[in-house]
């Protein structure tokens, strides 16, 4: 390689461009998270078909053998996500089981605050987990925020004043909108007025850095999920460097009827994710993205009168990539052996998950920043 | 305070020409209704401005009330609907009745909306909502708006009353019991749910009490319930756990309001209130020294809030220069106060409702128990660019209104696309449509504030604007331009 070809190569690549000094041997993935909101039922996402106890605690609810796209001679992911399964036959798949924490809480509300602050049960954090990440490890200068949510009102595992957050429904509108964001102001001795002038100039300097423009030959579903899928491929296709994205897929909380609704979901979620991972490998970035599920807790192991679910604790996530170690991981929670709510005692802690995401994206001195429990093995180095 | 940052506040509020037996004039009139309220008119400003500090305050105080002036909606006096008879229900009569209950909930919204505007007393508004924030409930877990309202009701009603009674009738109200658990604890199982809470956010605050204290609180406090049919609070005897609990120090034969007591025996419970006070009225960073003062004036008082605040509000602190604008508006400030400051009256509340709620302050549904966050967590990109574009709409001239519908129906092609938020924001933008400010009325108000000289600035912003205004900028483009600066936020 000669020195323009060097330089025009450095240029393409803004990743590069901003890399760390090199002793820090940065690996740098492109984190995207997606919420399933409402609390998916997890014992029919990943079909423990083999189980006595499932067909027994599931009379109506429970997919038969014959229907489950097996992974193995016990269990089998749910028929509407079969866009998944040329996903886990690649082995860039990793299905991790008996997510949950001690003492679950089974209000949606506060659930949901354990897991996007990565508290205990007992314990009131103010900032998301992916924050407290950001503020002792920032993204390299250059980038275009930290993090970015698609589509929702709350910042989740992004809120709070340490991490450069944008909140947009797609990037056209924001730009639209971060026109409305001009003071030019470098500071103030009023410190509610500096903190307001800080977010009005990341406003601005993410505007510049975000060129929403690409064209897909990928097909995106169609639904709101579809298109925030197409905003995360926007993301991830923008030249200055985006460290983390959040998706949201509502709707989960299946008290009665479960059986129609959550299908119709997973078909979402699976041509969603496979949709994604077509548009990142067309531009080149499935090797450096890992794509994870969180939601706020699983169900419960007992279908109720309504031939639904109602809230439970440890749940089963998804974690997608090109180097991704695909397979399951975890243990799956017993059925036979249920806590004194009838619902499934976890066996795997969701900080050691987030651990092994943030290990995996932003390399393992990040990932102890989550927690200091050991990281799941979920990414390749 | 120390002495030399008492001298230094001495002389800067000189300097400001407010010192104490003085007019507050009008900038220091517009401070204390816009701390105290939602917003401020010129007429309202201009009554206030040749009061002196004592007086002014003093009038505030005067005109407190402890019930809502406007009509509550008229559900409130149908039979309370009792939880268990939703299991008796179908699915679809559950999922209507849900249905109900969030109309219900968004009818609430827009009845305390109102009450916030039409009230001869915003202080009392004010504070019912402080408290709301204090002892915070939500109506996801409530679940009925009927006992929403009695909470809010109880609050006002204690609003400027005495903490210590506004503390027990609060443990007892049926939303709180049910939203902490309570309502379901017995002496086998006590739920701690309250018994935390009580101690690290309506009391003492963290760390002022051990795992141990919350346990043998827990116990005091079971069978504190409630009526299953009526939704009235309902002492369960067989529920509660009669044994020697020790809270604090303190032993015996412990109920739920010995407790309660125990805890406001405290000192630590007059200084953690007083410093979320000061808070809400005078910084975001409680001077150690006046907050103490303050909280022994709290406590003297035997909590009553009214000599407190009469303190708060007296002090230099609170009128110091370098406090003008140091609070970040809320989004009910920012909403509710500008309606109220340009006079804006819409037919429909729902909008402005909607607009808090998408800004981050749904009313009646606080995060969790610890409130909204408020100060610098209101404002993030989203809502700090949502803020923008809510004043844009409220104060845009008709001469932009063509790339408005343009967006508008750029954004219903994408309707199939859209999510909840985005219909709920689409909803929102289309109730705002009647909210357009006009310029011709407001300037009627405006008396000798003619749009041009500074005065309109500082009749729409607590400190100077961040950008000057454009050269020869008035009328409606210049408080287009001022409601657009970032010192906007600011109250």
């Amino acid at each position: 390689m000669d020195r323009r070809q060097f330089l025009a190569g450095l240029a393409a690549s803004s990743l590069a461009a901003f890399a760390a000094p090199s002793w820090a041997a940065p690996i740098r993935r492109l984190l995207i998270l997606v919420e399933l909101k409402g609390g998916n039922d997890g014992l029919n996402t990943l079909v423990p078909f083999a189980d006595p106890a499932y067909r027994r605690l599931r009379p109506r609810l429970a997919i038969g053998a014959g229907d489950v796209l097996r992974l193995d001679d016990e269990r089998g992911l749910h028929p509407s996500l079969e866009k998944l399964m040329p996903v886990w036959s690649a082995g860039e798949l990793a299905v991790v089981q008996g997510l949950g924490y001690p003492d679950p809480n089974l209000s949606h509300f506060r659930s949901i605050e354990i897991w996007d602050t990565a508290s205990r049960s007992d314990e009131y954090l103010d900032d998301g987990w992916l924050t407290r990440v950001f503020a002792k490890h920032p993204s390299p200068p250059g980038y275009a925020a930290d993090g970015v949510v698609v589509g929702a009102a709350d910042l989740g595992p992004l809120a709070g004043p340490g991490a450069r957050t944008l909140s947009l429904a797609n990037p056209e509108q924001f730009l639209r909108n971060a026109k409305l964001a001009k003071a030019t102001a470098a500071g103030s001795a009023n410190p509610s007025l500096a903190h307001i002038l800080r977010v009005e100039r990341d406003i601005q300097q993410s505007a510049e850095r975000l060129h929403p423009g690409r064209e897909f030959a990928t097909a995106f579903p169609a639904g709101p999920f579809g298109a925030a899928v197409r905003t995360a491929a926007q993301l991830a296709a923008n030249r200055e460097g985006i460290s983390a994205v959040r998706l949201t897929l509502g709707g989960f909380d299946t008290h009665a009827n479960q059986a129609g609704t959550q299908a119709a979901l997973l078909r979402q979620l699976g041509e969603g994710l496979a949709a994604l991972r077509d548009a990142l490998k067309e531009i080149g970035r499935w090797q450096d993205t890992v794509v994870a599920t969180y939601s706020e807790f699983g169900r419960r192991a007992q279908e109720n009168q309504s031939a639904g679910t109602d809230h439970g604790t440890a749940n089963v996530h998804f974690v997608l990539g090109g180097a991704v170690r695909g397979g399951l991981a975890g243990k799956a929670p017993s059925l036979e052996r249920l806590d004194a709510g009838g619902n499934l005692i976890h066996t795997t802690d969701f900080r050691s998950y987030y651990a092994g995401l943030v290990a995996g994206t932003l390399g393992a001195n990040a990932g102890r920043l989550v927690s200091s429990a050991a990281p799941l093995d979920l990414v390749k180095a | 305070m120390r002495p030399n940052l008492r001298l230094a506040l001495a002389v800067i509020t000189a300097s400001a020409g407010i010192a104490n037996g003085a007019p507050i004039g009008m900038d220091g009139a517009r401070h204390l209704l816009v701390r105290t309220g939602f917003g401020a008119t010129a007429p309202e400003i201009a009554a206030f401005a040749p009061l002196e500090r004592e007086e002014a305050v003093d009038r505030l105080l005067a005109a407190t009330g402890s019930k809502a002036t406007i009509a509550p909606p008229a559900f409130v006096d149908e039979p309370y609907f009792p939880f268990y008879k939703l299991q008796q229900l179908t699915p679809e009569e559950r999922m209507a009745e849900q249905r109900r209950n969030a109309e219900r909930g968004f009818e609430l919204r827009e009845w305390w909306f109102r009450e916030m505007l039409a009230t001869p007393s915003p202080l009392t508004e004010r504070m019912t909502l402080f408290w709301h924030n204090h002892f915070a409930t939500s109506q996801q877990k409530v679940r009925s708006a009927q006992l929403v309202y009695r909470h809010n009701v109880l609050l006002r009603n204690h609003a400027l009353g005495h903490f210590g009674e506004l503390l027990h009738a609060v443990s007892k109200d049926p939303a709180m019991l049910i939203y902490l658990d309570n309502a379901g604890s017995r002496r086998q199982a006590p739920n701690e749910n309250f018994a935390r809470e009580v101690m690290e956010l309506f009391t003492l605050g963290e760390g002022r009490y051990t795992e141990r204290d919350i346990q043998e609180a827990a116990r005091a406090f079971t069978g504190w319930s409630i009526d299953r049919d009526s939704g009235e609070f309902l002492y369960r005897p067989f529920f509660h756990d009669g044994g020697t609990k020790t809270v604090l120090g303190r032993s015996g034969r412990f109920g739920g309001d010995e407790v309660l007591d125990i805890l406001l025996a405290r000192p630590e419970t007059a200084s953690f209130v007083a410093r979320k006070l000061w808070r809400e009225f005078v910084s975001p960073s409680p001077d150690e020294r006046e907050a103490e003062r303050l909280a022994a004036v709290f406590r003297d008082a035997r909590y009553a809030v009214k000599p407190l605040l009469r303190a708060m509000l007296l002090s230099d602190a609170f009128w110091a220069a370098e406090n003008r604008g140091a609070l970040i508006k809320s989004p009910v400030d920012l909403v509710v106060g500008t309606m109220h400051t340009f006079g804006m009256r819409p037919l429909s509340l729902r909008p402005a409702v909607t607009a808090s709620a998408l800004l981050g302050q749904n009313v009646f549904s606080p995060p969790n128990v610890k409130g909204w966050p408020g100060g610098e967590a209101w404002i993030n990109s989203a809502t700090l660019l949502g803020r923008k574009q809510l004043l844009d709409r409220f104060f845009r001239g008709s001469d932009a209104m063509p790339e408005a519908g343009a967006m508008t129906a750029m954004a219903e092609d994408k309707d199939k696309d859209a999510t909840p938020e985005a219909r709920m924001r689409r909803m929102m933008n289309r109730g705002l449509a009647t909210y357009a400010f006009d310029w011709d009325r407001f300037a009627r108000d405006l008396g000798a504030v003619d749009g041009r000289d500074d005065r309109l600035s500082r009749l729409v912003l607590a400190v100077p604007p961040v950008e000057l205004p454009a050269p020869g900028a008035e009328g409606a483009a210049l408080v287009r331009q001022l409601t657009a600066d970032p010192a906007y936020q600011l109250r």
